[in-house]
């Protein structure tokens, strides 16, 4: 294999680790722009619905399709019922308190899962059987194949309902200016509520490929990739959709370099080296603009 | 006169600070009522509380009958209270066409809806060019006529406006109290609050003046513009 061989089939295995990193990243980013909270318990809902997929995949035997629909909704409604309990309570009170809080039940995803499913790692059972398509040189497998397709059904699907529908325009409403939204007659509470269960219907949909993909899930799986997909929002530009979407691709193609050509201990350094260099070079992000005010 | 809002020995504060000391006032409906006053006596603080952005310590305010402190900003929206905030806060990010939709957020009448954008376009013909345009793109007289048409997407019977002049240059201000004018005539009642003391009174029916929290003034516009006391504080005379 040549050095372009193998750089082009990193691109590919970079592209589907980058789709879970960007649907992680989309929910981090929607909840960022409409309440200006960086969720840190984003990440272990994730984990969650891995769990949730994995349950449904073997006690109900069910196929990957109505799984991940499944803990789409049900992961959905945990991140709403953790915005009413959690952080509705704080809308008035300094953001660090509600940061705190946000750590806080990451905790509580983290330690609570481990109680109830045992901190050992479950193996995901071999639901799709490997088949690779060779291209000339690369091999694209059918799981990626998959990963990369429902990532881009997702974002579309979150595309149209952000832009063309009436609760999507309004989320844009409230994430911009949550008081002049409210004199609209916008429901901000309502809003919140619609944009942590879409953020988290999102991050389970990454859970359950996650355990497809890599076999294996664990009640502590989700730190990682939560911080991940948080520096992919960064990238992007907080509070961006698109840039949350591109934010997480090149994460992921970076890190898949990374390991391929360097080595992969270096790769969740070269992560964080890119957070700090953002924030250094373009603290708004690749697709963030200075707001200028008219007055 | 049918009274339509009634504002009744209301108390606001912010954390400490007594904002709103004991106002009283009254709309009546077809009017043009002011407020004018300083920088910080008070003005916007009421406007604010009649929306249910702020809630009032003691006091209650009235709109049609119904006791409206206590309710929801959202929902004040629904019993028929629009507001123009100062500074206009159009959503930048999004289109002239996408802001009136939201103005329209809690109407579900399509067929009235598209009538009242027509009005809307009929007293802002620019917001008609520009529809497509992002909000943020236009000009500050632009953006508060965006500001004005999508409050008045909501069909209100009772139209707050703050500072509608904020900005502007003398022109543009005389456009927008014409357009003001014109909105009361055909059927919706006013509330507005200014600095520009001069204008305000030229436009309204009567007027109060704000004090540092308290009304020092009220009474005939056209009397209180002619007063010298009014004159010496706020018209510059």
């Amino acid at each position: 294999m040549g050095i372009m061989d193998q750089f082009f089939q990193q691109l590919i295995n970079g592209i589907s680790l980058g789709s879970i990193y960007a649907l992680i990243a989309l929910g981090y980013t929607m909840v960022y722009g409409i309440m200006k909270l960086i969720n840190f318990a984003h990440g272990d809902i994730y984990m969650v619905g891995g769990y949730v997929g994995f349950f449904c995949i073997t006690i109900m035997h069910l196929p990957v399709l109505p799984a991940l629909v499944i803990s789409m909704v049900l992961t959905g409604l945990l991140g709403i019922l953790i915005e009413r309990i959690a952080y509705r309570p704080l809308r008035s009170a300094p953001r660090l308190s509600v940061l705190i809080t946000a750590i806080g039940v990451s905790f509580f995803l983290e330690y609570t899962m481990m109680y109830f499913v045992t901190p050992q790692p479950r193996t995901f059972p071999h639901i799709l059987s490997d088949v690779a398509y060779h291209i000339g040189p690369f091999v694209v497998n059918n799981q990626q194949i998959m990963i990369f397709a429902i990532t881009i059904i997702l974002m579309a699907l979150l595309t149209y309902i952000v832009q063309f529908t009436k609760t999507g325009k309004a989320m844009r409403a409230v994430s911009f200016d949550t008081e002049a939204a409210q004199l609209m007659g916008i429901n901000a509470n309502r809003i919140i509520s619609f944009t942590f269960g879409i953020g988290s219907a999102l991050a389970a949909a990454a859970g359950v490929l996650v355990g497809i993909y890599y076999n294996s899930i664990d009640p502590l799986m989700g730190i990682m990739p939560g911080l991940k997909a948080f520096v992919a929002a960064v990238l992007g530009g907080i509070g961006i959709l698109p840039g949350a979407a591109a934010g997480g691709i090149i994460l992921g193609i970076v890190e898949a370099l990374v390991s391929g050509f360097i080595s992969s201990t270096f790769r969740d350094a070269a992560a964080f080296a890119i957070l700090i260099l953002v924030l250094l070079f373009k603290p708004t992000g690749l697709l963030g603009k200075n707001t200028n005010e008219k007055v | 006169m049918e009274t339509m809002l009634k504002v009744d020995d209301i108390n606001v504060y912010y954390g400490a600070i007594h904002a709103i000391k004991g106002i009283s006032l009254e709309v009546n409906k077809g009017e043009i009522v002011t407020l004018i006053g300083a920088n910080g006596a008070g003005k916007s603080t009421t406007l604010r509380t009649i929306s249910g952005l702020l809630k009032p310590k003691t006091g209650t305010i009235t709109f049609e009958d119904e006791v409206i402190s206590g309710t929801a900003a959202h929902k004040i929206v629904e019993v028929g209270v629009s507001q123009v905030p100062e500074g206009r806060r159009v959503f930048s990010n999004m289109t002239v066409m996408e802001n009136l939709e939201m103005g329209a957020y809690i109407r579900n009448d399509k067929s009235q809806i598209k009538l009242d954008l027509d009005k809307v376009f009929h007293h802002f013909p620019r917001l008609a060019e520009r529809k497509k345009q992002e909000a943020g793109t236009l000009s500050g007289g632009e953006q508060q006529m965006l500001a004005m048409g999508r409050a008045l997407m909501s069909a209100p019977r009772l139209l707050l406006l703050d500072e509608p002049s904020m900005g502007l240059a003398p022109l543009l201000i005389k456009e927008i109290f014409e357009i003001i004018k014109d909105i009361n005539k055909e059927g919706t009642t006013v509330l507005l609050v200014e600095q520009n003391a001069n204008m305000a009174l030229s436009i309204a029916n009567r007027a109060y003046v704000l004090e540092t929290g308290q009304i020092s003034l009220s009474g005939d516009a056209k009397e209180l513009a002619a007063s010298e006391e009014v004159r010496k504080a706020y018209l510059g005379g």
